[in-house]
């Protein structure tokens, strides 16, 4: 096949934007709950992953597959990725996958993309918004038994080989890698491009694929909270009580001034 | 049935010494040793490990697993997965403790999805549950929202440990330890990545990690300009660093390296002056430890008020140049 073939992992999370007065935990349930004017979007990092695979296809052709793991997903936000330019959608979406840790999550993950077959490229982003795990892309490539390269924010892809640009502490490094391969993105890379209308009009006429654990291979021992290798014993928010004193002037001008004097007066500067 | 024992810190070096997040991973190391009454180890790998084994037991440890060979100069997962692979087969650590770095972020997971076991990254508090013996890991979620404890009851316990969250114990040279070199033996086939090319974009002056006093611009400063001249003013006339919120280094307003945040550096200097900063907590991740915070921001709503010691409510360009001229009077007389 012509182009590169690659397939997206995009998650659904509450919007990460939010205020933080917008999330709470349910200490009884363990869970975090967000208001409901919290909109549910694709967590940023795999928004950024999803442009570097539109990038690509732009450039050498190709197919993108996006694969979202969840229960009850939300058409209108995860067909955001067709919009785009996104081919097919595949969404492992079954309530036995609720509950599940960076284990369970990879591994179901690795078993729908053997079922999707063939793939030149696996991007994720580096980490998803809400559990900030950074584990799952790494995850997914060592059960898969392939090369990952993590915190990309530039590919170039020739002659079936992948050249990265990942950034590291201080600056960066270029790193070459045979295909296949999976490369986790960073928010560098830049953001997602807009939807066109007519990408729209195509999404929504566009049906996902729907699996279920059964249909790639997967007891229920395996997925959801039973498939889990960690265990959440407590959510919870820390109490920060800091109370913050507002210094203000006759003008703003004076209010800086003030400000000096105040920092001069406490010692701290 | 192979029994689980001991700490191993996979520790990193920086120019030829211990890298200060290896000895905060020494010090928490070390009391979750004593805990367990049992053996605290370092894994150093480098080109030539040198000295810094004796930094290792100086700062903690019982023994120093030493693996030098040219292709763990620079960190290259399929090479380090080799040499740790090796000891974890021959040494069976109960607990893997990495930092929360380059290396970190890019090791634990390969590491223990290889081994089948778990993983927990970016903790910041670890403690053994005095009962089960299991490490109780607790790690900020939801963008520093909250924070959540994880146990995991497959050894080995992976673990990555948030820069600036623990503390080294006092350096004792007259400490002893064993150092141990291993026999490394790279089978290079197995490297399926190359490095090409290592660039630092070094940024002039005192690092952000280091500065007693950072001046960090977020979203609100506009535009690339301000944190040449006005931040950077404030920041040389207080021996501080200039940084950033993540919208400013992902606008290409100012380099990657000055990114302050949960994906970028992580800091807790004496002094922390955010300047048109919302306080999103995925930045506050990144700089909670600051002892004195100071917020200069147009929206009295902004959430950095709620961490913040002092504030001023306003535009900063109404604001930082009286302020700076103020400070240079008062620091001047």
């Amino acid at each position: 096949m012509p182009g590169v073939n690659m397939i997206v992992c995009c998650k659904q999370v509450p919007d990460p934007e939010a205020p933080p007065s917008a999330f709470k935990v349910d200490t009884a349930a363990n869970k975090m709950v967000t208001t409901p004017d919290v909109k549910p979007v694709i967590s940023p990092y795999d928004e950024n992953a999803l442009e570097a695979a539109l990038r690509i296809k732009e450039k050498e052709g190709g197919k993108i597959t996006v694969l979202s793991l969840g229960d009850k997903l939300i058409r209108d936000v995860i067909k955001k990725s067709l919009a785009v330019g996104g081919d097919e959608l595949v969404l492992l979406e079954d309530e036995a996958f609720v509950g599940g840790d960076s284990w369970s999550t990879a591994y179901a993950l690795a078993m729908a993309i053997k079922k999707i077959g063939e793939y030149d490229i696996i991007f994720c982003g580096r980490q998803s918004s809400d559990w900030d795990a950074g584990q799952v892309g790494l995850g997914i490539a060592e059960i898969l038994g392939i090369p990952s390269i993590t915190v990309g924010r530039k590919i170039e892809v020739t002659n079936g080989k992948a050249k990265i640009e990942q950034v590291i502490a201080g600056g960066y490094q270029t790193v070459e890698v045979t295909l296949p391969t999976l490369i986790t993105i960073t928010s560098e890379l830049g953001d997602l491009r807009y939807a066109a209308l007519k990408g729209i009009m195509a999404a929504a006429k566009k049906q996902p694929t729907i699996w279920k654990p059964s249909d790639i291979g997967l007891e229920p021992s395996q997925v959801g909270i039973p498939g889990r290798h960690s265990k959440l014993v407590q959510l919870f928010q820390p109490v920060k009580e800091v109370k913050c004193e507002i210094i203000e002037g006759e003008s703003l001008a004076e209010a800086g001034e003030n400000l000096a004097v105040r920092l001069r007066e406490a010692k701290l500067l | 049935m192979v029994e689980y024992k001991g700490i191993l810190i996979c520790g990193e070096l920086a120019d030829g010494k211990l890298a200060s997040i290896t000895t905060e991973l020494l010090g928490c190391g070390r009391k979750l040793a004593n805990d367990l009454k049992e053996d605290l180890s370092c894994l150093l790998a480098s080109d030539v490990v040198g000295e810094a084994s004796k930094e290792a037991i100086a700062f903690g440890a019982d023994k120093v697993y030493t693996a030098e060979d040219s292709s763990l100069k620079q960190y290259q997962p399929d090479c380090y997965m080799q040499v740790l692979e090796q000891l974890i087969k021959e040494s069976s650590p109960r607990v893997i403790l990495i930092g929360q770095t380059f290396m970190g972020r890019d090791l634990a997971s390969r590491l223990a999805f290889r081994l089948e076991s778990g993983v927990v990254t970016d903790c910041l508090d670890l403690s053994i549950d005095p009962e089960t013996k299991l490490l109780l890991q607790t790690r900020p979620v939801y963008g520093g929202n909250a924070q959540a404890t994880f146990t995991c009851e497959i050894p080995p316990q992976v673990v990555t440990v948030r820069a600036k969250a623990m503390s080294p114990i006092e350096r004792d040279d007259s400490k002893k330890g064993e150092v141990i070199p291993i026999k490394v033996e790279i089978d290079m086939s197995k490297v399926r990545t190359k490095i090409i090319e290592t660039v630092q974009e070094e940024v002039t002056g005192i690092k952000l990690e280091d500065a007693p006093v950072i001046v960090c611009g977020g979203r609100g400063m506009g535009s690339p300009e301000p944190f040449n001249t006005i931040l950077k003013e404030l920041a040389d006339m207080l021996h501080g660093a200039v940084g950033a919120s993540r919208p400013p280094a992902d606008n290409g307003w100012v380099p990657e390296a000055l990114h302050i945040g949960l994906t970028g550096k992580i800091v807790a200097p004496d002094i922390y002056i955010a300047v048109a900063v919302s306080g999103a907590s995925q930045h506050m991740s990144g700089c909670s430890g600051s002892k004195n915070m100071i917020a200069i921001n147009k929206d009295p709503e902004a959430n950095i008020f709620k961490q913040a010691n002092f504030g001023v409510v306003g535009r900063y360009e109404d604001i930082l140049p009286a302020f700076i001229k103020k400070l240079k009077d008062l620091l001047a007389g």
